[in-house]
């Protein structure tokens, strides 16, 4: 097996051994990288003289005695987060070459952890969108089918870590930004609670919703990942002070037992067949594995997705307007101050962006905040009630991640309401502020489908069990994408 | 919920977004679409039902007012497109 | 016609914390370089996020406290959108539903006469970083960016220029008292903008409001609303219409010039800030605040008056300033008569702080020296043109009274056969006005006195001087 293609937990094992050095595996991964990536375009930016360095630091950690989960291991960063001393550009024209004077606090601990930090990937711009078709620069190509979208808006992290272009990766999830992409390209991927991970260094989209999540090849990856992450940040004053548990120590292959709800709701017309079916068969798979599975109502579904598009956008139109052309990034003079304000943000961002700010700010303007942005905040109550009702009965809900596979690219972008509906499923979790898990559980037209466990508020071992004891009863995660130029040898298994 | 025009060159002008004529145009257009779709919240009776802005039950979260180090003034202007005087520069504001 | 005036303010005050609102930066700028004081936070880098500094929340609520507001149990800082290149993040984190206090209100004198001033709201912001115009450009200085700024209305309770620079005063006192601002306004640590409107006497009705902003002095305040008022009521006097403006104050010129009108007025889309966590001001955090309240100029000066027997007139000086207050007082234990310690404050003291410049806090005459000082007059070791001399040396070096009396020999000779000795040589040497004495021109004593004060340089008890004079030349 390629060193690439190890997930973190293998390369873990053999680094203690002292089979591989940090080094070696870091070079693998660059080098797939560099012979890879002119298709797949999951990185904006790539350092390797960094990620090297690195690696050597972090084999001389081993080597000195240290021991921590992700010691030497090689992962990427969605262009989102802030690093320091490495272009941050949010996937924006707008920010192009802005280099953050600091790190975000989760790049700060997994400098600590000891990772090795790959680059930095593709995203919609400012993490608005669901293809990576929003990016300033270009974007990224399914490894699954290149002509088709990884998802988004975390679609480089997913695509680089389906790709074996690094381990695995952060992602950030406003309103399903890790998880779609994450059953598109067939990984796994956790959306934490909202306050489990420091936002502090995640440039702003809509901020009551934002948080940072994370990517790997199987559930153990992430769990890994995560425990290093999470934890509360002095600087973000909505990270929340409780305990981070051992996620590794959730990883039981047992669910027996466990009340799994399936909301109604998720399962209505216009999903794809394919899609339907395989989540039938995953939940099948976990009555099997002798959860106790039933029928539950999210009334207030169908509302998520107007209410989180008021107030995300809302949001995002106060937190974009710090781009200027003043302190960094495009500056666009103009005859005026003015002009070069209206410059700069006219020409700097891109079409979703404007539209978004746009939107935003026509939600929060005069004679229009009461009927748009706080009605939205009162179905966003709603939207949290039916689920704090569905998990005084239920531990976990479980329902596709998306109402389709990865569409082509182009498909969808003429048309931004289609692109929105792509979210249906992820949006409410994301307005609740709970945890949401993706693993895979099927192929349809030939492309990874996702389930999506959702449990409440800082339940994340629950979604790591449940996730876990259905990886390990199935075989999904080891498919991988065919981009050698010749199909997969594993032949597709059902369990 | 149609837009106008002028509403649209009025909120571009609230978010200092300099928009092209189609631009305008085509934002008009979508932007009538998704609110039009959005006003399906107006149907909800939330008479009752308080907002929610943030989904944490925290409150009181402070720090205690101690200095800790600013950046060097090197990296503050960094990545600034103008710069004089070890200030920001942006053309006279007038009005 | 006759017009009467409405005036609200609006007051800025920066908060004396040792950090900035939302970041760990130094909240003293006055001095640094530019963009010294600035980190990723207050330059508002994409990332960053505010973290609320728990003693401008204090000293907001001590504020409200002493302006007698209400004090919200649930408060919220909210976002404030308008761009603008002092404003880093495009928007300024402020206050809208949900301030800190609200509802109170504070007293002043015109005239002698009292008058209550409402106060609607006190809410807590961040300062917006500074614009220095050169030319045809403009410089951004980040260092204020973030200062914590308390933002005080008044009710329109104020219907002349003077009670508005009399509040303005007021309000300058209490902050210092608290110490929770300097106040001063020439330095921008406390900014006034005022609203105006002009309305025929006895009507009922109101105005349109004209809002005058960069208001740097009580002076400008005064002279800005005297001149706002005459301009307006010469339009309505010639049956035109106030526009709805906002105005500034141009200090070089005297004149109010028009900045904004209605139509250009802003849409600040309000929404709560997603970044802080609301803010509970619990019973036992509110006492513990007010605990530590200290007594304020208006409960002092009726104390004064009450415990000291001092006419209010003096007791409002004293109180003018904590620190001569406190002065004061430290005196008063010193000594005992606090008549006599406020006649030596409000007399020499200020005169000399006058003459000086220098402010209270500089003053090198501990009260323990004053007390001694007043205790030596009191026991005829100086006379009181002596103690005067004395109270200069100290005033200027700081040293004790004894010393510098000593030193100097400054001690009063009340020593009678000492005295007798100089008395019968001045009667000697002036044989002309003796004759005049005794033919009963009673003026030329004082004369003789005088002679017996220069040969003793000063330093002859006077009353006994007299007293063996008068006895010397009866012939006695």
């Amino acid at each position: 097996m390629a060193l690439y293609e190890l997930t973190i937990r293998e390369a873990r094992a053999l680094l203690r051994k002292g089979e591989i050095t940090s080094v070696e595996l870091t070079r693998a991964v660059l080098e797939r990288i560099e012979a890879l990536d002119a298709k797949v375009r999951a990185y904006l930016t790539v350092t390797p003289e960094l990620a090297l360095e690195q690696a050597k630091a972090a084999d001389a950690r081993r080597a000195a005695g240290e021991d921590t989960p992700l010691l030497g291991i090689p992962m990427a960063i969605k262009d989102v987060i802030c690093t320091k001393g490495v272009e941050t550009t949010c996937g924006s024209r707008i920010l192009k070459g802005f280099v953050p004077p600091y790190d975000a606090t989760v790049i700060a601990k997994l400098r600590a952890a000891g990772a090795v930090l790959l680059g930095k990937t593709n995203t919609d711009e400012f993490a608005m969108g669901s293809s990576t078709e929003n990016s300033g620069y270009f974007t990224t190509h399914n490894p699954w089918d290149l002509t088709r979208v990884p998802g988004g808006s975390s679609g480089g992290s997913a695509a680089a870590v389906a790709a074996g272009e690094a381990l695995a990766a952060l992602g950030s999830d406003t309103g399903g930004s890790v998880r779609q992409p994450a059953a598109f390209c067939g990984v796994a991927g956790i959306k934490p609670t909202y306050g489990r991970v420091s936002r502090y260094g995640l440039v702003a989209f809509a901020s009551s919703l934002d948080q940072i999540g994370a990517f790997g090849r199987e559930v153990a990856d992430v769990a890994s990942v995560l425990g290093i992450i999470a934890g509360y940040d002095p600087r973000d004053s909505t990270s929340v002070n409780v305990p981070v548990p051992n996620y590794e120590e959730a990883l039981m292959p047992d669910i027996r037992g466990m009340r799994i709800g399936i909301p109604k709701e998720y399962f209505v017309e216009g999903i794809q067949p394919g899609v339907e079916k395989a989540l039938r068969e995953a939940i099948r798979t976990l009555e099997g594995l002798g959860a106790v599975v039933d029928e539950v109502s999210l009334p207030h579904t169908s509302y998520a997705l107007p209410a989180y598009y008021l107030i995300a956008p809302a949001e995002a139109s106060a937190n974009l307007a710090r781009y200027d052309g003043v302190k960094y990034g495009l500056s666009i003079p103009g005859e005026t101050m003015w002009d070069g304000y209206r410059n700069t943000r006219g020409q700097g961002f891109g079409p979703e962006v404007k539209r978004r700010i746009m939107l935003g700010t026509y939600a929060l303007s005069a004679g229009y905040y009461d009927a748009y942005y706080l009605k939205a905040q009162k179905v966003r109550t709603l939207i949290k009630q039916d689920f704090d009702k569905a998990f005084e009965r239920f531990d976990a809900l479980v329902t596709p991640t998306t109402p389709m596979v990865a569409f082509k690219i182009g498909e969808k972008i003429a048309d931004p309401l289609s692109m929105y509906l792509t979210d249906i499923f992820t949006l409410a979790p994301s307005l609740a502020g709970i945890c949401g898990m993706v693993v895979p559980c099927g192929m349809a037209d030939g492309m990874p489908v996702g389930m999506q466990i959702l449990t409440g508020a800082f339940q994340e071992p629950t979604a790591l069990r449940v996730a876990y004891a259905y990886e390990q009863a199935t075989e999904w995660h080891k498919l991988r994408p065919p981009l050698d130029g010749k199909v997969e040898d594993k032949e597709v298994m059902r369990q | 919920m149609k837009l106008s025009l002028e509403q649209v060159e009025h909120i571009a002008e609230l978010a200092k977004l300099g928009l092209t004529d189609e631009e305008k145009e085509g934002y008009r257009a979508q932007l009538s679409a998704i609110l039009e779709y959005a006003d399906m919240i107006q149907q909800l009776d939330t008479e009752a039902i308080p907002p929610t802005a943030t989904v944490l039950p925290l409150r009181n979260v402070m720090r205690d007012d101690e200095v800790t180090p600013s950046l060097p003034v090197e990296d503050v202007l960094a990545n600034a497109p103008d710069v004089e005087d070890n200030c920001f520069r942006v053309k006279a504001i007038l009005g | 016609m006759e017009y009467e005036a409405i005036i609200g303010l609006e007051v800025h005050a920066q908060l004396l914390t040792r950090s900035k609102m939302f970041c760990g930066c130094s909240a003293d700028y006055a001095a640094a370089p530019p963009n010294t004081h600035v980190c990723p936070v207050c330059l508002g880098m994409p990332g960053v996020l505010p973290v609320i500094n728990k003693r401008a929340v204090e000293y907001t609520i001590m504020t409200g406290l002493a302006l007698h507001c209400k004090i919200a149990e649930f408060s919220r800082f909210a976002r404030k959108n308008y761009p603008y290149p002092d404003l880093m993040k495009g928007y300024q984190i402020s206050q809208y539903e949900e301030p800190l206090c609200y509802d109170g209100w504070l007293n002043i004198e015109v005239d002698g006469v009292a008058k209550r001033i409402g106060i609607i709201r006190v809410h807590l912001e961040e300062d917006t970083a500074k614009l220095t115009h050169v030319g045809e450009y403009s410089l951004i200085d980040v260092n204020r960016s973030g200062v914590p700024l308390m933002e005080i209305v008044s009710r329109p309770d104020m219907r002349t220029p003077e009670e508005a620079r009399q509040y303005l005063i007021k309000l300058q006192q209490i902050l210092r008292y608290l110490g929770v601002c300097t106040g001063n306004m020439e330095e921008g640590a406390m900014r006034c903008e005022a609203n105006i409107s002009l309305r025929p006497a006895g009507s009922q009705e109101w105005g349109t409001k004209v809002e005058i902003k960069n208001l740097n002095s009580f002076r400008s305040v005064k002279l800005a609303l005297e001149y706002e008022i005459a301009r307006q009521t010469e339009l309505l006097e010639r049956g035109e219409r106030v526009r709805q403006v906002t105005v500034g104050w141009d200090e070089q010129r005297n004149v109010t010039f028009v900045q904004r009108s209605k139509e250009e007025a802003h849409d600040y889309r309000y929404f709560p800030e997603p970044d802080l966590p609301p803010l509970y001001i619990s019973r036992e955090w509110l006492e513990e605040i007010r605990s530590r309240l200290v007594e304020l100029p208006d409960a002092k000066q009726e104390r004064f008056v009450r415990e000291y027997g001092l006419d209010p007139k003096d007791a409002a000086v004293l109180v003018a300033e904590r620190e001569i207050a406190d002065y004061y007082e430290a005196c008063v234990k010193a000594y005992g008569d606090p008549v006599k310690v406020c006649h030596w404050i409000s007399g020499e003291l200020f005169r000399l702080l006058k003459a000086t410049e220098l402010p209270m806090s500089q003053v090198k005459i501990a009260p323990a020296h004053l007390a001694e000082l007043l205790k030596m007059v009191d026991a005829n070791t100086i006379n009181l043109n002596t103690a005067k001399m004395v109270f200069d040396e100290m005033f200027h070096t700081g040293r004790r009274p004894q010393d510098i009396v000593q030193e100097k020999g400054l001690a009063q000779i009340s020593d009678a056969d000492e005295l007798l000795r100089v008395v019968q040589q001045v009667i000697e040497q002036n044989p002309e006005p003796v004759q005049q004495y005794l033919k009963g021109k009673e003026q030329v004593l004082s004369f003789l006195l005088g002679q017996v004060m220069r040969a003793t340089r000063g330093k002859a008890n006077p009353q006994l001087a007299g007293e063996l004079l008068r006895r010397s030349l009866r012939g006695e």
